[in-house]
């Protein structure tokens, strides 16, 4: 019941956020004092291909975690193999506590510059919260549930797939949702290592002191985490299971 | 004293077997269940009872090689499954367990038509039978195949896991603890609900309880065991109880051996007393004729669909002011013939006239019985087992 209220809440308040960011960014972009200097970094076209290369990053990254990360999760959480799961889960904690930034300087020290690095180090960093709410969300199904299926004659693959998949799917959804929220932020950081997005226009207001750009900037990579958050808020509705 | 000492002749086929079956946990150093042998005769429910952990869940998921033996073998209609694709075998053995586990994903109809879709049978039959199955078990179909899991009550819940169980027709039925996490009130229900069933459908059936008060009333053979699922005594109940095969069983049939006598009964065991109905709309003259034509100089009052209300006697119609709607006292405990005479009993102890009434699955009247019946019923038995 809890959940659902809140789920209900996450379709109201995070569009809500957004708009009011939303006006507030036009407000500053047309009110504000615009020097040549912030005019260069603000270019509309320079925005544009940004925000395209931000959501390409965000959108390949997560995809790339919910590929490798949920059949992860659902292999590790077959019996057998409990070991495995205790050292993977660790294992992604502790890349989880290398600081982001760290995490693409080593990705770029091991593969180079370009899209491709971040994309990886991105899925790297978001892999844990997918995976571990993967392992969780079939691990909190109601043994007796699955019991009785395997009493009815149901195989393993059909006991995945019928019982224990759907009942997980809301607590998989909300891992996704964190980390697609991480790889939009850690997405900033791109232009470290010659990514692009929109990290490049909030570098150059902070190098040369303009306040408006850095705030476009924020503003926009903020807007971009709302809608993919939105996106998971309405996923959770939708593909919710009837009947919990 | 065990199933072989009884006469070859008349014993029904076996339908399961469990052959010198043995079970040991990796690490353990006893077995849970020790070179266990037990045949489960067609159309008996027999039931599995004993301290917990003696082992009788085990031996029940044995059966469907939930839990696969260490050693034996088991046979099921004449074929050794030991070593067949588990699966198939479950899809042929109805399995209830306490906690039910429901699909909470999906709807009742979804439920119930679990094995049905899993044996591949198309729409239309599968629709047919759920509908069926819900029917049998007192669920109309329309309201409640499509709602979920969550929307049904403990005893409802219970009654579709039944439905899921029958779903596929299966000639054998395993139930762990079916009545378990139920309330005492509903539970004596869904057990006379379930022997009703039972009579009609003639289902092979282990049942297995920690409860010997519900394995004396459930089982046509009951099977106490011991730690490592070593047999006791396994026989009749009313052997059991007369004559309990050693002090392990004695201690566990406890000190109200006697008293559980009267579970053994049903009230449709005793006779009827001629206690004559007095029919909606009768008139106050027709009613005292029904009364002075009773011999215990009361008539019983029915509504338009049959189902007793109150018990009326000659003083109270003699209140003319009354209508005879509200003449004399309610009728407020009812038996049904699946009721034991010790529901019976307490049932009359609540009566002043010791009396009670008698009414079919749907309430209808049948008729009522006194204490003399079940004394006399007693004192019968008691002759015959001695």
């Amino acid at each position: 019941m809890n959940e659902s209220r809140a789920s209900r809440l996450d379709l109201i308040v995070t569009p809500a956020i957004g708009l009011l960011l939303a006006v507030l960014l036009f407000v500053v972009w047309n009110y504000s004092d615009m020097d040549p200097t912030t005019e260069r970094i603000l270019e509309p076209a320079n925005l544009a291909r940004q925000l395209q290369q931000q959501l390409i990053l965000a959108f390949w990254s997560t995809l790339l975690v919910i590929i490798v990360a949920i059949p992860l999760g659902i292999m590790v959480t077959r019996g057998g193999a409990r070991g495995l799961k205790n050292t993977m889960v660790g294992f992604l904690g502790l890349m989880q506590a290398i600081p982001a930034y760290g995490l693409i300087v080593l990705f770029f020290v091991w593969l180079g510059q370009g899209a491709t690095t971040v994309i990886l180090a991105l899925a790297a960093f978001s892999l844990l919260p997918v995976l571990r709410n993967t392992i969780v969300g079939i691990e909190q199904v109601d043994p007796s549930v699955i019991e009785s299926g395997k009493g009815m004659g149901m195989t393993p693959v059909q006991r995945l797939a019928r019982i224990e998949l759907p009942l997980s799917v809301p607590v998989i959804i909300s891992g996704i949702r964190t980390a697609t929220v991480i790889t939009v932020g850690m997405g900033a950081l791109a232009f470290l290592i010659g990514g692009g997005g929109l990290g490049e226009t909030i570098n150059a207001g902070l190098k040369l002191n303009r306040p408006t750009a850095i705030f476009v900037g924020a503003a926009l990579v903020a807007l971009v985490a709302l809608a993919f958050d939105f996106a998971g808020a309405l996923a959770q509705r939708y593909l919710h299971p009837k009947g919990l | 004293m065990n199933a072989h000492d009884l006469d070859p002749l008349h014993e029904p086929r076996a339908l399961i077997e469990l052959v010198n079956v043995e079970k040991t946990y990796p690490g353990a150093e006893q077995p849970a269940v020790r070179d266990l042998s037990l045949a489960v005769r067609e159309g008996e429910i027999l039931v599995l009872v004993g301290p917990s952990g003696c082992g009788k869940s085990t031996t029940l998921r044995l059966i469907n090689r939930m839990i696969e033996p260490t050693s034996g073998s088991i046979i099921f209609e004449g074929a050794d499954v030991t070593n067949t694709d588990p699966n198939k075998l479950r899809r042929q053995i109805g399995y209830v367990i306490q906690q039910i586990g429901l699909f909470p994903h999906r709807t009742i109809a979804e439920n119930i038509g679990t094995v049905p879709r899993l044996l591949k049978w198309d729409k239309k039959k599968t629709a047919a039978r759920v509908n069926e199955m819900l029917e049998l078990v007192g669920m109309d179909p329309s309201i409640y195949g499509p709602r979920y899991p969550r929307e049904l009550s403990g005893g409802q819940a219970q009654r579709v896991g039944v439905a899921r169980a029958l779903a596929a027709d299966p000639d054998v039925l395993l139930m762990d603890e079916p009545f378990g996490a139920i309330d005492p009130i509903t539970r004596d229900r869904l057990q006379n609900e379930f022997l009703r069933l039972q009579a009609e459908l003639k289902k092979t059936i282990v049942f297995v309880t920690h409860d010997i008060d519900e394995a004396v009333k459930m089982g046509d053979r009951i099977a106490i065991l011991r730690e490592q699922s070593i047999i006791a005594q396994i026989d009749r109940p009313e052997v059991i109880l007369t004559d309990p095969a050693d002090d392990f069983v004695e201690n566990f049939l406890g000190s109200g051996a006697i008293l559980k006598t009267l579970t053994l009964n049903r009230v449709r065991d005793l006779d009827l007393a001629p206690v004559p109905p007095v029919l909606p709309g009768a008139s106050r003259t027709q009613a005292l004729a029904a009364v002075e034509e009773s011999s215990s100089g009361v008539a019983i009052l029915l509504d338009a669909q049959e189902h007793p209300v109150r018990w009326v006697d000659r003083r109270s119609l003699d209140n003319a002011a009354k209508p005879i709607e509200q003449a004399g006292r309610s009728v407020n405990v009812m038996l049904q013939p699946e009721d034991t005479l010790q529901d019976a009993l307490s049932a009359m102890l609540q009566t002043s006239t010791g009396m009670s009434v008698v009414v079919d699955g749907r309430g209808r009247y049948l008729g009522c019985v006194t204490i003399e019946s079940l004394a006399s019923l007693l004192v019968q038995t008691q002759n015959g087992a001695a």
